[in-house]
């Protein structure tokens, strides 16, 4: 599906997600397609709705069962290979449950992996993350320069899951390399995209098993000991639960935390104001995740429904855009400003309705650990080469590199 | 003041519960009801103000000045 590069005249009807100024900075895109479409459609890319109002959006992830989630991907696999795809759900049931399921299979599932995130359950997980993130700071803080993304933001969401999953946490630049095959650049390479997909099945594949034999205290030694309505699990379907809960919170969060950085590297002023009153976290951390909101999601349309001015018909695609949601002048004052001690923000960074991200809390104690400890021990740090800076868009959007200097401590 | 969370639409975001953690009850899931039968005590009306400002859901409502 590699596609040539031709720019976009016109947005309304042949956006392009991965345009690089757009993937820079969506913003001036996304509030011309709020004031104009405001359901923008393009045959790019196996073709997409793209919605960017927050009551579309709000009214959109409540069109259940017309619209589903059995492919959440923004970009579809190419044909040959969604059919091997549907084969194998055909075979074995949902994809990646609960992300890939529907009511009413999607609720059994959801409630599965709850308990493992609810704020209390991740809290656990704090201590582990505060030695993890100094210790990447150990690394670097007596160079006075290093890569904030690759070094620092990067690093941590790999670990934290490997450890939430009993997985080897050595292998983390593995887990990094497989997520960006299917999230990142396998968005535009399929066969990049099919092969990590059976790399990271056949990862669990092997595991599960052995966990089976010799449970521990990990998750998924409690999901192969778990059943759902009365029947275990599969080996089939615990390897796709682990897949995606190994793929959802790496690209995610590390571009969460890599956003922040990189906002804070470039805005003195902010940095400032956030280093000298740490009482701002909170409300600092919901403002990051509003405006660098980093995913979109997708829905598939299985019947005919209306949406603004434009019908969907069956086997349309319906692109999310939360981060564009976000943005809205109609729900947010000063919507495209940073404001730290912003109190009213309620923003749909993961997602609204049924299928909200599960590991919300996860990734705001991780932003949170990560935000605290950068600001503890570096509190002053700069840009050091701008045009370095790379980002990555699509289904998720971050920074990729972020040079920063900074007195060497 | 009474507040409310109303069933069916609160998906555990748990931003009331960061907000306002004594206002609030979550289940074994990480979804939310009002503690103390909805009852805010004195004081803590500006806490409850924010996490219904704060939902994303808009599952929260003031049933009661």
């Amino acid at each position: 599906m590699s596609e040539e590069v031709r720019p976009v005249e016109d947005w309304t009807t042949d956006f392009d997600i991965f345009d690089a100024d757009y993937v820079r900075d969506p913003s001036p895109v996304w509030n011309e397609l709020r004031a104009k479409c405001p359901i923008a459609h393009t045959e790019r890319w196996g073709g997409a709705w793209m919605a960017t109002r927050y009551e579309d959006l709000r009214e959109l992830v409540r069109m259940v069962p017309e619209l589903s989630s059995r492919s959440p991907a923004v970009v579809p696999l190419p044909p040959e290979m969604r059919e091997e795809a549907i084969a194998e759900v055909k075979m074995y049931g949902t994809e990646n449950p609960p992300i890939t399921a529907d009511p009413p299979e999607h609720k059994p599932y959801k409630q599965l992996i709850l308990p493992f995130f609810t704020p209390s359950a991740v809290e656990a997980y704090r201590g582990f993350t505060e030695d993890l993130a100094h210790r990447l700071i150990d690394k670097v803080i007596a160079k006075g320069v290093c890569d904030a993304a690759e070094d620092y933001a990067q690093q941590i969401p790999p670990r934290v899951i490997a450890e939430m999953l009993g997985i080897d946490a050595n292998r983390a630049d593995e887990f990094t390399l497989w997520t960006r095959g299917v999230l990142e650049i396998g968005q535009t390479d399929p066969a990049a995209r099919w092969k990590y997909r059976r790399i990271i099945r056949e990862f669990f594949a092997e595991l599960i098993p052995a966990r089976r034999a010799k449970p521990g205290d990990d998750m998924i030694s409690r999901l192969v000991q778990a059943e759902v309505e009365g029947e275990p699990l599969t080996d089939h379907t615990i390897s796709g639960i682990c897949f995606l809960l190994l793929v959802a919170g790496i690209d995610t969060t590390w571009s969460s935390i890599g956003s922040s950085l990189w906002h804070f590297a470039g805005h003195a002023e902010d940095r400032r104001r956030l280093a000298g009153d740490p009482e701002l976290f909170p409300t600092a951390i919901e403002e990051m995740l509003r405006f660098y909101a980093p995913v979109m999601m997708a829905r598939k349309v299985t019947q005919h429904v209306e949406i603004g001015d434009k019908v969907l018909c069956p086997g349309d695609k319906m692109i999310l855009n939360f981060p564009a949601g976000n943005r809205d002048p109609e729900i947010f004052d000063r919507p495209d400003e940073v404001v730290l001690d912003r109190e009213r923000n309620r923003h749909v960074a993961f997602g609204l309705g049924i299928h909200r991200c599960a590991g919300s809390n996860l990734a705001r104690m991780e932003m949170d650990v990560a935000l605290r400890v950068w600001f503890e021990r570096i509190p002053e740090f700069e840009l050091s080469d701008p045009d370095a800076v790379t980002w990555a868009g699509g289904q998720v959007r971050g920074p990729r590199k972020v040079p920063v200097r900074f007195p060497a401590g | 003041m009474r507040i409310r969370v109303i069933e069916g639409n609160c998906q555990g975001h748990n931003r009331c519960k960061a907000i306002a953690p004594d206002l609030f009850d979550l289940d074994e899931y990480g979804n939310a009801s009002a503690a103390n039968g909805g009852a805010v005590p004195p004081g803590q009306e500006d806490m409850a103000r924010l996490a219904v400002e704060n939902c994303p859901e808009f599952a929260i409502e003031i049933v009661e000045e």
